[in-house]
């Protein structure tokens, strides 16, 4: 059992969308610094939607939501997903 | 009618005695763009706290429409000009920097160009080869700038680049650039099929100046917000302005023709009919696009939402393709009298213009962005939501 958290790491690091080794990123970190793309933030979502079987509604489909491991995590709990373990 | 408006049908008559000739040398409409300048239409989105006007996109709209019925040049400059101009407007940050320079966009009527266009990146305007290198409060900046619209005649030029040398492509800002400050080696001309008097040459840029230039919002939220909305609203506008004007020929020929046979409707009615019909499904796209941001505007959120994205993305893609046909229909009512470049009916220079807008930023290039964003979205709003 892994965290949301760790999970959502775990998924930026498996795959292109970033320029910097997620694992040198702080959770607050800014991801769009980091690499991450309009586009990409896309297939992300489609990526996490798939990992937590969660449907993002589109109040949370903006730039900001995945902006840092964080907000990801945030918005993730805010549709249902556990915090603490899956 | 406000003076606005009044000022802007004034300069529009500057533009229409001379669009011929701008359009022939494909020289910058200095007249046209001097009458814009005296009538302080330049400054006219400048805030009231920084001494201007203060409109509102509504009126810049409407006057890229009135100018795109009488030089579609002049229309492309002023839009281009207003697209850099709501950038400074609605994101300077409170930097000081960047709003004395909007105060001194209203006092002087300063023109601003645009370096977003960069060799080895094309259209894609949301990556950057080129980088901000600072030190010790100052920044300096090198960019081959493919396309730099009145790049010569310009007092600013907004630049986008990496934020630093080791920043990813994507993770850009816009430095203000001074004319000034600049050096300018010419890349290539411009001798184009249409919107020649936008003279879009293209340029070695070097600048360099204070770091307090640097634009303190990241270029992805001034693009996504403020940027390409406004460039596709008032982009679509001048569009809409072309085929304003041709659809206006039409109905001239149709009724000079009518007059000559009095009693019988002349065959080219039912086109002129047909045209009439696609004009107003543009307009109305534009509108209800304009009336969305508006509604927008002030929530970020709403600003970055995808719907949002999508539905500007859409208005450019079919106000482009739109103002193509919607041309070569006037053409079809004119027949020969169109297509002559010496008669009171020519279009010639309507249908070069009009091709442009689906290359200007590439129709295929935005698609792919929208196809994206579709697959994403799913809530579809009310019908009057
Ligand atoms: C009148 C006018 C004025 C302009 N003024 C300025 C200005 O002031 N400042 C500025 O910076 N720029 C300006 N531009 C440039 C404009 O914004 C675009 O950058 C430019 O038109 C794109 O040039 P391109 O067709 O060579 O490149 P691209 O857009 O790169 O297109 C090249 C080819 O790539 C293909 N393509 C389609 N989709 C994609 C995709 N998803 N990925 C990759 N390739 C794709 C296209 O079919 C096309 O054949 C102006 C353009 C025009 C027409």
């Amino acid at each position: 059992m892994s965290s949301v958290r760790e999970r959502v790491r775990a998924l930026l690091k498996t795959t292109g969308w970033l320029q910097t080794d997620i694992d040198t990123l702080a959770d607050d970190a800014d991801l769009y610094t980091a690499g991450l793309t309009s586009h990409a933030t896309v297939t992300l979502m489609l990526s996490l939607e798939e990992a937590f079987d969660v449907e993002f509604p589109d109040s949370l489909l903006r730039r900001r939501t995945f902006s840092s491991v964080d907000t990801i995590v945030e918005a993730l709990t805010s549709i249902g997903v556990d915090k603490a373990a899956v | 009618m406000t003076d606005w408006i009044a000022a802007a049908r004034a300069a529009g008559d500057v533009a229409a005695r001379h669009a011929d000739e701008v359009d022939r040398q494909a020289r910058f409409p200095a007249e046209a763009m001097a009458a814009l300048r005296d009538a302080k239409l330049l400054g006219l989105l400048v805030p009231k706290d920084e001494g201007g006007p203060g409109a509102g996109i509504a009126d810049i709209v409407s006057i890229c429409h009135l100018l795109g019925q009488r030089c579609a040049a002049t229309a492309m400059i002023y839009a281009m000009h207003q697209i850099q101009a709501s950038c400074l407007v609605r994101h300077h940050g409170g930097a000081a920097w960047q709003r004395a320079f909007l105060k001194r966009l209203a006092s002087e009527q300063l023109l601003l160009a645009s370096a977003t266009s960069e060799a080895g990146v094309g259209g894609d305007v949301r990556s950057s080869v080129c980088a901000v290198e600072e030190k010790d409060g100052r920044f300096a900046l090198a960019k081959q700038a493919t396309v730099i619209s009145y790049g010569a005649d310009a007092d600013g030029i907004l630049v986008t680049a990496r934020r630093t040398p080791q920043s990813p492509a994507s993770d850009q800002v816009i430095v203000v650039v001074s004319q000034k400050d600049a050096r300018f080696e010419a890349l290539q001309g411009w001798d184009t099929l249409g919107m020649r008097g936008t003279c879009s040459n293209g340029f070695h840029l070097k600048a360099e100046g204070e770091v307090g230039q640097i634009m303190p919002v990241p270029y992805a939220d001034i693009s996504a917000q403020t940027m390409l909305p406004t460039s596709h609203l008032v982009w679509s506008a001048l569009w809409l302005g072309i085929a304003t004007d041709a659809v206006a020929r039409a109905r001239a020929f149709v009724r000079a023709e009518a007059r000559k046979k009095q009693g019988a409707t002349p065959p080219g009615a039912l086109r002129l009919a047909e045209a009439t019909g696609q004009l107003q499904l543009m307009k109305a796209g534009l509108v209800s696009a304009l009336r969305q941001y508006e509604a927008a505007l002030g929530s970020e959120d709403a600003l970055s939402a995808l719907p949002f994205a999508i539905a500007m993305n859409t208005l450019k893609i079919t106000s482009s393709q739109m103002v193509v046909q919607i041309v070569g229909q006037a053409l079809q009512v004119c027949g020969l009298a169109g297509y002559r470049n010496d008669s009171a009916f020519s279009l010639g220079r309507h249908l070069r213009d009009a091709h442009s807008a689906a290359l200007m930023v590439n129709n295929d290039r935005i698609l792919a962005n929208t196809a994206q964003l579709v697959t994403a979205v799913r809530d579809d709003s009310g019908l009057l939501a």
